[in-house]
């Protein structure tokens, strides 16, 4: 199929569709308001809901209905309105009911601002709700990815029955790209015999809920969730190594920040330093084997990122402190250069950390 | 060739639109692409740019922060990017907007008093495609031959009428010599 230019919102609304989604609830707010003009448009059309709620919560509680009923749905949203959102996401995971959630990240705390940021890491793979669980979180680096991973957050979320997050940032919500966009699908592939569609009369009634009030019943639940995690972590980690063969210091970033620090790698290889990168293209779960590899032949890591440094202590769990770990960073919406990201490279090859 | 482009300007002259223009036709070409637009509070009166990246090997970071080529439509966007040119690069100047010229000598400068010639070919809103006409001419980044074909996928579907009119307005920068 011929590529197309999109950009980066646009793609994972169309993806979404084609992934078979025909349920898109949202709440507006900058840098993702594409995805829900997109959906307003093109749901009428083919038979699907797009539904303009009252609020972010709202929004996400209709998810957890469509969920029930054994469809797929999605919601997105931009940093302030995901934090509204983490009540609804907390009773997805204690439920077992798979979603997408999209989280085009802007800065913050608070209302922060609307520019780009990385600084919903911790919210997005530590949590976010409460209780014990986990969210498949997958970080996009390019408009074809935005689509590509759209597809893939669908199919993981029905094959582990949890909800999967997409975490991009501004600029991959706004920039445009070429985009290969995926094949068209019904989005059945998984069956859920869980789901509430009715009875007919034929069988016992499903329920959906996640009210445990006897503590060993919970508990077992928790532990049964736990089980379905791990699997996931043996199965499922997704990562790109780029020039990592005989790197002296590795690069470690998503999303954006992995796009400038390619453009810095390349940089620092014209004047003779080996950098490589490990991108974690899941942030949950964590590349944790690659860097840990990694770490017996480096120097030391460079974490980049939009945040005051979230992601580096995932870095650094996974190296056990083997080799220092600099943090190469900003943040409120601003975006590192190249040229910082160079000469933190630098400065870990050189030992000065 | 990696070719870095920055083009800005005041919200509504048309800035992102020349961005799309130069993208659109640079994947009619096979090349790879990247469009970023500045977002924000910037509609009409404020400023606005956009970072457009054509090139033959995959683009790193979509961000321009020193362009090869930069296109300025008001002043405070030359005042801001003109040190931001990389040496060599070339600058395109809407002349009927900002008066002064390039201070650096180490790169070309091109001024085209595009929005007076809009405005005298009766199409006032289409200056951006001036200036875009000029750069095809001077820079080589994208070609002429199929651009109604970039214009068609870069116009929405209900002002497909106005491709004549972009067309017309991209010929006179590309024949307007200083």
């Amino acid at each position: 199929m011929a590529k197309v230019l999109m950009k980066g919102n646009e793609a994972i609304a169309e993806a979404a569709i084609r992934a078979g989604c025909r349920h898109y609830f949202g709440y507006p707010i900058t840098p993702q308001t594409e995805i829900a003009a997109y959906m307003a448009k093109r749901m009428p059309k083919i038979g699907g809901t797009f539904l303009q709620a009252e609020s972010e919560i709202s929004a996400i509680n209709m998810v957890y209905g469509v969920s029930s009923a054994g469809l797929r749905v999605m919601t997105s949203s931009s940093s302030p309105g995901v934090s509204l959102k983490q009540e609804g996401i907390s009773y997805l995971a204690g439920s077992d009911l798979p979603a997408l959630i999209v989280n085009v990240q802007r800065g913050g705390p608070g209302l922060g601002g609307i520019q780009p940021s990385q600084s919903d890491y911790f919210q997005a793979t530590k949590g976010g709700g409460h209780g014990d669980y986990h969210l498949i979180v997958l970080a996009p680096a390019s408009v074809q990815e935005m689509a590509d991973l759209t597809v893939k957050a669908f199919d993981l979320s029905d094959k582990y029955r949890m909800p999967a997050m997409l975490l991009a940032d501004g600029t991959m919500g706004q920039m445009m790209e070429p985009v290969e966009l995926p094949p068209e699908s019904d989005g059945k592939a998984v069956e859920k015999p869980w789901a509430v569609t009715g009875t007919e009369n034929r069988r016992e009634h499903n329920i959906i809920n996640s009210l445990y009030l006897v503590p060993e019943q919970l508990e077992v639940k928790n532990f049964e969730r736990y089980e379905r995690y791990k699997e996931v972590e043996k199965n499922e980690t997704l990562f790109e190594e780029y020039m990592t063969d005989d790197a002296d210091v590795i690069v470690v970033a998503f999303g954006i920040a992995a796009r400038v620090s390619k453009n810095a790698i390349t940089a620092a290889r014209e004047k003779g330093i080996k950098a490589g990168l490990i991108r974690p293209i899941t942030l949950w779960p964590f590349p944790s084997e690659a860097i840990a590899k990694a770490a017996d032949r480096v120097k030391g890591f460079v974490s980049v990122e939009l945040s005051m440094g979230q992601m580096i202590e995932d870095i650094r769990l996974a190296e056990s402190c083997k080799k220092p770990v600099s943090l190469c960073n900003r943040t409120g919406g601003m975006i590192p250069s190249p040229e910082q990201v160079l000469k933190a490279i630098e400065d870990m090859e050189g030992g000065r950390f | 060739m990696y070719t870095q482009i920055l083009i800005a300007g005041f919200g509504g002259q048309g800035v992102l639109f020349a961005g799309k223009v130069l993208a659109y036709k640079g994947l009619e070409e096979e090349k790879q692409i990247s469009w970023l637009p500045s977002y924000g509070p910037e509609m009409r009166g404020g400023t606005a740019n956009c970072s457009v990246i054509i090139s033959d090997t995959p683009v790193g970071s979509p961000i321009v922060s020193e362009p090869d080529i930069l296109i300025v439509m008001n002043l405070p966007s030359l005042d801001k990017y003109e040190s931001a040119v990389k040496s060599g690069g070339s600058v395109f100047i809407d002349s009927t907007l900002i008066e002064r010229r390039v201070e650096r000598t180490d790169i070309s400068a091109h001024y085209i008093p595009a929005t007076k010639m809009a405005r005298d070919l009766g199409i006032p809103t289409l200056a951006n495609m001036i200036m875009t006409g000029k750069v095809i001419r001077e820079t080589e980044v994208i070609g002429m031959d199929g651009l109604r074909d970039a214009l068609a996928k870069t116009v929405s579907a209900k002002h497909q009428d106005l491709i004549d009119a972009n067309l017309r307005a991209i010929e006179a920068g590309f024949n307007y010599s200083e």
